[in-house]
């Protein structure tokens, strides 16, 4: 079965996860701060100044994070209560079905399912962008929440309703606490997936760093392709350290 | 043992009838027409080889399994029309390596059960403490997180979550199965400790023969599709094994086991050794033997503990009796267990004192008290089978 690995944002050993945990931020933060004062600092021509100035910069990332954000609702949203129903024993026939439209949806390019996409509906902006996006980044969130689920132990589940849980409770109250852990790992994958795939937003007029990355190649300023990469980069950095942060302090306690 | 005569029984009876589980696409079921009277405030103690069906017999009991046919009642109500949810927060359950939910403390595995049954906060806070004390875990053991716990302790706390809403019926799978044999002895004094105060109805799946007898007020012993082979109290199990299957689980040593189930209380002590105190003098006690035409005597002190035995050639040489002759080395209590009794027996070379509740001297007992019980509990069951065939009724 193809359900049977999960997505894994494990790094070697807890120390050296401690120590990228410690330096990951403090590296993007310098990395953009130089590349600011780098681009800041040069002559730059009027089309440059009207890419690079602090309002655009400032609206280009918020776009950015915007149809970021609504991908990651709408993952979580959509991938967990069907990783969920996908386990139940009477929709386990199903699973394998999703998980291939979910594995097809990642494996295509996002650029081809985006365009698809906007081809299909004729839709702009932060939905036309934001949808298919979100079916590029599903897998991770959807089979991490299968295996999480399916890896808890059978005898642990049987004992919960031998104490007399309800299915719902055994489910709420055991199985999910117990498959945060891996649910949390599909999810900083998802995230990240979802924040570096929004560059391609700028396509379906649905904003972002994506638009000085086109701007800067269109019009070939390197300053503006350089500064629009850079956030990029750093913005996906910042959002997997979000994710090892939520990882590490969401776990339920009890597990190591 | 009825439940007309003893309040304190808090278990119920449990009956199954004609109760069979055939697993799909099974050609032959797993439990094939059980019927059992489970009495209530007893142990029932199934034991039978691997894939008997234990498990699936009692898990049938709080409907984990249900039955293809068949009836169970439990305390009169017939447990197949009850909401299986609430059927099982009034049974509890333990099974091996204690299932503890590991994202949970302690209390909050304890707490399930009440929580369930919509306890107030505080009359679950107490009911945890109480439980912990129950199974004689430190308070400090409540925020802990079952990893960090022993698997003694774990099992410990297992069946404190088990019995943490006071349920009438305890299934128990193997509870003790995947700890030490130390800890696991210990789990199985504090299981009968528990249940003398208690006095739940306990169904308790082993494969462990000797575990059956020291914890079972009666043992089923299960062949294939959980056929009873033999349904009867330990001793007479033990005395008189309904045929060679059983015999060949009842194990070599049957009356050795037999003699860890009878107590010396149980048995007519000899009282007629001489006994002295340190104040005699050398002379009473020579007087005293050659009345009683004996060659030692027991030296009690002052409480009538034993001391000393004490040889009629070695009151030649001696002034007192303060300190002539060879010390008690084992003494036995009338709580003493026969096996305890026979060991003492031997080291003390064939006679050993036993005590009373203060460690007053009782009485002696001899190796021919203890081979005269063992033959007399054997003529007791030899009749056993001959009106009951089989036991499965
Ligand atoms: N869920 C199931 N589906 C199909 N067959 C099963 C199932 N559970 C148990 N069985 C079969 O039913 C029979 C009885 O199993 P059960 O678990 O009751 O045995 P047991 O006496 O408890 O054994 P053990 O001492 O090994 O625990 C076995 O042959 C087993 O293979
Ligand atoms: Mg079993």
């Amino acid at each position: 079965m193809a359900t049977d690995t999960a997505f894994s944002t494990s790094s070697g050993s807890k120390r050296t996860e401690r120590i990228r945990l410690l330096v990951q931020p403090a590296v993007v933060v310098i990395g953009v701060a130089a590349t600011l004062l780098w681009a800041f600092s040069r002559d730059l021509d009027d089309i440059e100044k009207n890419n690079i100035n602090a309002e655009s910069l400032l609206t280009d990332t918020w776009d950015h994070l915007k149809v970021s954000f609504v991908v990651i609702v709408l993952v979580v949203v959509i991938a967990v209560p069907l990783g969920v129903v996908l386990t139940r024993s009477w929709a386990k026939i199903a699973a394998p079905f999703f998980l291939a439209i979910a594995t097809i949806g990642q494996a295509a390019p996002a650029i081809g399912v985006l365009v698809l996409f906007f081809l299909w509906s004729g839709w702009e902006g932060l939905w036309a962008a934001a949808l298919p996006i979100a079916l590029y980044s599903l897998l991770p969130v959807l089979r991490n929440t299968i295996v999480g689920l399916q890896q808890v132990d059978r005898t642990l589940v049987e004992a919960a309703r031998g104490v007399g849980m309800s299915s719902p409770t055994v489910l709420f109250r055991i199985e999910l606490p117990l498959a945060v852990p891996l649910i949390l790992a599909g999810l900083r994958t998802s995230l990240v997936l979802a924040v570096g795939t929004a560059t391609l937003a700028a396509f379906v007029n649905g904003g972002g760093l994506g638009l000085l990355i086109d701007a800067g190649y269109k019009l070939n300023r390197i300053t503006i392709l350089v500064v629009g990469a850079v956030l990029a980069m750093g913005l996906a950095l910042l959002v997997d350290w979000l994710g090892a942060v939520a990882e590490r302090f969401l776990r339920p306690r009890g597990l190591r | 043992m009825s439940e007309t005569t003893d309040q304190k029984i808090s278990g119920v009876e449990i009956e199954l009838a004609e109760v069979t589980k055939r697993y799909a696409g099974q050609k032959t079921p797993a439990v094939d027409g059980f019927s059992m009277t489970i009495p209530a405030g007893e142990t029932i103690v199934f034991v039978g080889p691997s894939g008997c069906g234990k498990t699936t017999t009692m898990k049938m009991i709080n409907r984990l399994i249900e039955p293809t046919s068949g009836q169970i009642t439990i305390g009169g109500e017939s447990a197949l029309k009850i909401d299986p949810d609430q059927l099982r927060r009034r049974i509890g359950y333990a099974i091996q390596q204690a299932g503890l939910f590991p994202h949970l403390t302690v209390a909050q595995n304890i707490a399930v059960v009440p929580g369930l049954l919509g306890w107030d906060k505080k009359k679950v806070r107490d009911r945890v403490v109480e439980m912990l004390d129950l199974v004689g875990l430190d308070e400090e053991f409540a925020g802990r997180f079952p990893r960090q716990l022993s698997g003694g302790q774990q099992q410990r706390v297992g069946v404190a979550r088990a019995l943490a809403a006071d349920p009438p019926v305890l299934l128990m799978d193997e509870p003790f199965g995947a700890v030490d044999p130390i800890t696991r002895g210990n789990l199985q004094d504090e299981l009968l400790r528990l249940q003398a105060e208690l006095r739940k109805t306990i169904v308790f799946v082993t494969h462990d023969f000797d575990e059956a007898v020291k914890l079972g007020d009666r043992i089923a012993v299960l062949g294939n599709q959980s056929k009873i082979l033999q349904y009867d109290t330990p001793e007479a199990i033990l005395a008189n094994p309904a045929d060679d299957t059983v015999a060949g689980f009842v194990g070599a040593g049957a009356s050795l086991k037999q003699l860890t189930l009878m107590r010396v209380r149980d048995v007519e002590l000899k009282t007629d050794l001489v006994t002295v105190s340190t104040e005699d003098t050398p002379a009473d006690v020579r007087q005293k033997l050659t009345n009683a035409r004996k060659t030692y005597a027991l030296v009690l002190d002052r409480r009538n503990r034993p001391l000393r035995w004490l040889h009629v050639r070695e009151l030649a040489s001696a002034g007192s009796l303060a300190t002539v002759g060879r010390p008690v080395g084992d003494t036995v209590s009338v709580q003493s267990t026969l096996q305890d009794a026979l060991e003492a027996i031997l080291t003390e070379g064939g006679n050993a004192a036993v005590t009373g509740g203060r460690g007053e001297y009782v009485g002696t007992i001899d190796i021919r008290t203890v081979t005269d019980t063992i033959q007399q509990v054997r003529e007791e069951h030899e009749n056993d089978h001959e009106n009951s065939a089989g036991g499965a009724g």
